[in-house]
C-alpha cells in the first residue's frame, strides 16, 4: 500500500512536470520532405508553435522570405538546401530563443536598398546560428541589434571575382549587439569578412577568414571584444580596428594580406588594448598604427613583412615587448618623431651589437628606424633604389652615427636570440 | 673575324683569370642557395653580388685586356683588315669570354636551384651587365693612351655607376620631395643599367608586394611584358651606345 502511493506521487509530480514544460521543452516535430507532411519550409515554419522543431531532410527547396516569429528550432537534416533563387532574403529571424541548424542556403541577389542576407535576426536575443552553409549571397549572416547571439560553425562563401567593393556585401555582419560569439566559421569572399559595429563585449576565435576584397574583420566603435585564434589571410585590406577601446587579440595569424593598400592590421584611433602572441607573415605592413595610443603589444612574431609596424607620429604610449623582427624590408617606419613610446626586450635579425656580460640582452641599444625607411616614408619612389648598395652605406653610417632617425624610437636592450613564445602556437597550426 | 675572335679567345683563357673568374663566381651562388634557405632568398643575394662584383670585374678585366693587347693589334692594323673589324673582333673576345664565365659561375646554379622567369631574368641582366662594362672598359681606354689613366678611368665609372648614381639621385629624390616624382624615378632609373637590372629583377621576385603603392606603381610596369621588353631594349641600347662610340674613336684616332 505504502509502495502503490509512492507509485501515485512519483508519476503525478512527472506528469504535472512534463505538462508545465511541454510547450517550451517538449513541443512537436514537423517534419519538412518530399514525403511528409510539409513540403515548404516556409510553410512548417509558419505553422510551428514556441517550443516546436522544424526538422528538415535533405532536398532541395525554392523558397526565401522565410519568417521565424516562434523560438523554435529550425534544423535542418543530410544537409537540405534552400535556394533563394535571387528573390530577396531567405530566413529572417524575429524571435528570441532560435536555434538555426544545419542548412545550406543559396543564391541571394545584392539588394542596395534592403540590404538582404541570407539569414537575419532582427532586434530579437539569444539565437543560434550553427553549421550552416551559406553560399552566394549580398550579405551573409546579419545580426541586428541581437544580443548574446551564437554565430558557429558557419562556412560562407562569396563569388567576389571581379565584382567591385560596393557591390559586395559583408558575411558576418554584426551591428548593436551585446555578448555575441562567433567561433569557427569560415568566410570567404566578401567584402569584410567579419563586421562589427557598436558591438560589444564580444568573442570572435578560431574563423578564417580570407580571400575577402575589403578587410577580414572590421571593427567599428565595437568596445570590449575579445579576438583569438583567428586566422586572416589574403585579404584586400587585412585587417582593421578602428575607434575601439579594450580589445584584446591573442594568438590571431595574419598572413600574405598583400598588395598596394595592404595591412596585416590598421590600427586607427585605438586604444587600452592588447595585441598578444599574434604572428604577421608575409604582410605588405604587419601593423599600421595611427593615432592609437596606450597599447601593449607584446611577445608577436612578424616574419618577413614588407613593413613589420608603420608607427605613426600620432600614436602615444605604445608598448612594444618581446617581439620577434624576421626578415621585414623595414622594422619600424614613421612619419616623424612620436613621442612616448617604448620598445623593449625584442628581437631584430638586424641588430649587430655584442654581448659582453652575457645577459641575452644586448649591450648597445638598435635603432628600428632606418634612414633610408624615413626617406621613403617622405619620398615614396625612393623605394626603387631597394637594396641599392647606396642605401645599405646609408643606413650603415646613420645607425653608427644616428642624426636624423628619431631619437625616441630605440630598443635599449634589444635581446641576442630569438624568443621562443607561444605553446599555442600549434593549435593555430593544426587548425589552418 | 672569327679567327681574330678565336685567338682572343685563346690568349684570355691562357691567362687563366677567367677560369678564375668562373670559380669565384661559382662558388659564390652555390655557397649562397644553400646559405639562403629559400631560392628567392638566394636570388635576392645574388642579385646583389652579381651587381656589385660583374660590372667591376668586367671592367677592369675588359681595360687591361685592351692595354695588353696593345701591340697585337698595331700588328693586325698593318695588315689589310678594317679597323672596325679588328676593334668589334677584341670585344666580343672579351665579352664573350666573360659572359660564358658568367653563365658557367651564375647561370648554371641558378638553373639547378632557382629556375623560373626571375631566374632567367636575373642571368639575361648579368650577361648585358657584362657587355655593357667591358664596352665602357673599351670607351676608357680608347680615350686615353695611358694604362694607368685608362684603368684610373674605369674605376671611376664603376664607382659612379654602382655608388655615387644612386646617391645623387637620392639626393634629387629627397630635395624635390614634393613634386610626383614617379615617372621621373623611372627615367632616372633607366639611365643606370646597374639600378635597371636590380629593379628588373626585383619587382619579378616576390619582395615586390612589399614595397607598398609606389611598388606596386612599379610592378604593373616592370611585371608587363612589354616592360621588360622595354628594360631589356634600354640595356642593349647600353651596351651599344658605347660600343658604337668607342668603336668611332679607335678608328679614326692616330695609334
Amino acid at each position: 500500500m505504502k509502495n502503490l502511493s509512492k507509485y501515485i506521487v512519483v508519476w503525478t509530480a512527472c506528469a504535472l512536470v512534463w505538462l508545465l514544460d511541454s510547450p517550451a521543452a517538449f513541443g512537436d516535430t514537423l517534419r519538412v520532405c518530399t514525403t511528409c507532411e510539409y513540403h515548404s519550409v516556409k510553410e512548417a515554419v509558419s505553422k510551428a508553435k514556441a517550443g516546436d522543431v522544424v526538422l528538415v531532410d535533405g532536398g532541395v527547396y525554392l523558397e526565401s522570405g522565410i519568417e521565424i516569429t516562434q523560438p523554435i528550432s529550425l534544423i535542418g537534416r543530410n544537409n537540405p538546401v534552400i535556394d533563394g533563387q535571387n528573390s530577396g532574403q531567405i530566413i529572417t529571424i524575429k524571435s528570441s530563443n532560435v536555434k538555426l541548424e544545419g542548412f545550406t542556403v543559396q543564391n541571394v541577389a545584392v539588394s542596395y536598398m534592403r540590404d538582404d542576407a541570407a539569414i537575419r535576426v532582427a532586434d530579437r536575443e539569444n539565437i543560434q546560428i550553427l553549421n550552416n552553409t551559406v553560399l552566394n549571397t549580398y550579405f551573409g549572416i546579419y545580426l541586428q541589434n541581437a544580443d548574446n547571439s551564437v554565430v558557429k560553425g558557419n562556412v560562407v562563401k562569396g563569388e567576389n571575382t571581379g565584382k567591385i567593393e560596393s557591390s559586395l556585401g559583408n558575411a558576418i555582419h554584426v551591428w548593436r549587439t551585446d555578448g555575441a560569439e562567433i567561433s569557427n566559421n569560415r568566410v570567404e569572399g566578401h567584402r569584410d569578412g567579419i563586421y562589427f559595429e557598436y558591438v560589444t563585449n564580444s568573442r570572435v576565435h578560431q574563423n578564417t577568414s580570407e580571400r575577402n576584397n575589403r578587410y577580414g574583420l572590421h571593427f567599428m566603435f565595437s568596445d570590449g571584444n575579445v579576438y583569438t585564434h583567428n586566422v586572416f589571410s589574403k585579404n584586400g585590406a587585412g585587417v582593421a580596428v578602428m575607434y575601439t577601446r579594450n580589445i584584446r587579440m591573442e594568438h590571431n595569424t595574419f598572413e600574405d594580406n598583400w598588395g598596394a593598400a595592404s595591412y596585416g592590421l590598421l590600427l586607427k584611433d585605438i586604444s587600452q588594448s592588447v595585441i598578444l602572441n599574434n604572428t604577421f607573415r608575409r604582410n605588405t605592413t604587419g601593423i599600421y598604427m595611427e593615432s592609437s595610443s596606450r597599447l601593449d603589444i607584446t611577445s608577436n612574431d612578424f616574419d618577413r613583412n614588407g613593413w613589420a609596424i608603420r608607427l605613426l607620429s600620432s600614436c602615444i604610449q605604445d608598448t612594444f615587448r618581446l617581439n620577434n623582427f624576421t626578415g621585414n624590408s623595414f622594422d619600424v617606419s614613421t612619419n616623424g618623431s612620436p613621442t612616448m613610446n617604448l620598445f623593449e626586450n625584442n628581437y631584430w635579425d638586424k641588430y649587430s651589437g655584442y654581448d659582453l656580460d652575457k645577459d641575452k640582452t644586448g649591450d648597445v641599444p638598435y635603432r628600428p628606424v632606418s634612414l633610408y625607411s624615413m626617406l621613403v616614408e617622405r619620398v615614396p619612389p625612393s623605394i626603387m633604389f631597394m637594396r641599392s648598395f647606396m642605401v645599405d652605406l646609408m643606413d650603415s653610417i646613420e645607425r653608427v652615427l644616428p642624426s636624423f632617425i628619431p631619437e625616441s624610437l630605440v630598443d635599449e636592450r634589444p635581446s641576442m636570440k630569438k624568443i621562443n613564445h607561444d605553446s599555442d602556437r600549434k593549435l593555430v597550426q593544426n587548425l589552418r | 673575324m672569327n679567327k681574330i675572335i678565336k685567338y682572343v679567345l685563346y690568349d684570355i683563357v691562357r691567362n687563366k683569370i677567367v677560369v678564375a673568374y668562373t670559380l669565384f663566381l661559382l662558388l659564390l651562388s652555390i655557397g649562397l642557395f644553400n646559405l639562403g634557405g629559400s631560392p628567392d632568398k638566394g636570388l635576392l643575394s645574388l642579385l646583389n653580388l652579381v651587381l656589385l662584383t660583374v660590372p667591376l670585374i668586367s671592367i677592369v678585366f675588359g681595360t687591361t685586356h685592351f692595354y695588353n693587347s696593345y701591340e697585337f693589334m698595331e700588328l693586325l692594323v698593318s695588315q689589310p683588315i678594317r679597323r672596325s673589324r679588328i676593334f668589334l673582333s677584341e670585344y666580343l673576345g672579351v665579352s664573350l669570354s666573360l659572359s660564358a664565365a658568367f653563365l658557367l659561375g651564375v647561370g648554371v646554379p641558378v638553373l639547378l636551384f632557382a629556375p623560373g622567369a626571375t631566374g632567367l631574368y636575373l642571368v639575361l641582366t648579368g650577361l648585358f651587365v657584362t657587355f655593357i662594362f667591358v664596352a665602357l672598359a673599351f670607351l676608357a681606354s680608347v680615350i686615353t693612351r695611358d694604362k694607368a689613366k685608362g684603368i684610373g678611368i674605369a674605376l671611376l665609372l664603376w664607382f659612379y655607376f654602382a655608388l655615387i648614381y644612386d646617391g645623387i639621385v637620392l639626393f634629387i629624390l629627397y630635395s624635390f620631395g614634393d613634386y610626383p616624382l614617379e615617372y621621373a624615378t623611372l627615367a632616372l632609373t633607366a639611365l643606370n643599367p646597374v639600378d635597371l637590372g636590380r629593379v628588373l629583377v626585383l619587382l619579378n621576385l616576390d619582395v615586390s608586394a612589399m614595397m607598398g603603392y609606389t611598388g606596386a606603381l612599379y610592378k604593373s610596369i616592370f611585371g608587363s611584358g612589354w616592360g621588360v621588353g622595354l628594360a631589356f631594349v634600354v640595356l642593349l641600347l647600353w651596351v651599344l651606345v658605347p660600343l658604337l662610340a668607342s668603336r668611332k674613336v679607335f678608328q679614326t684616332r692616330d695609334l
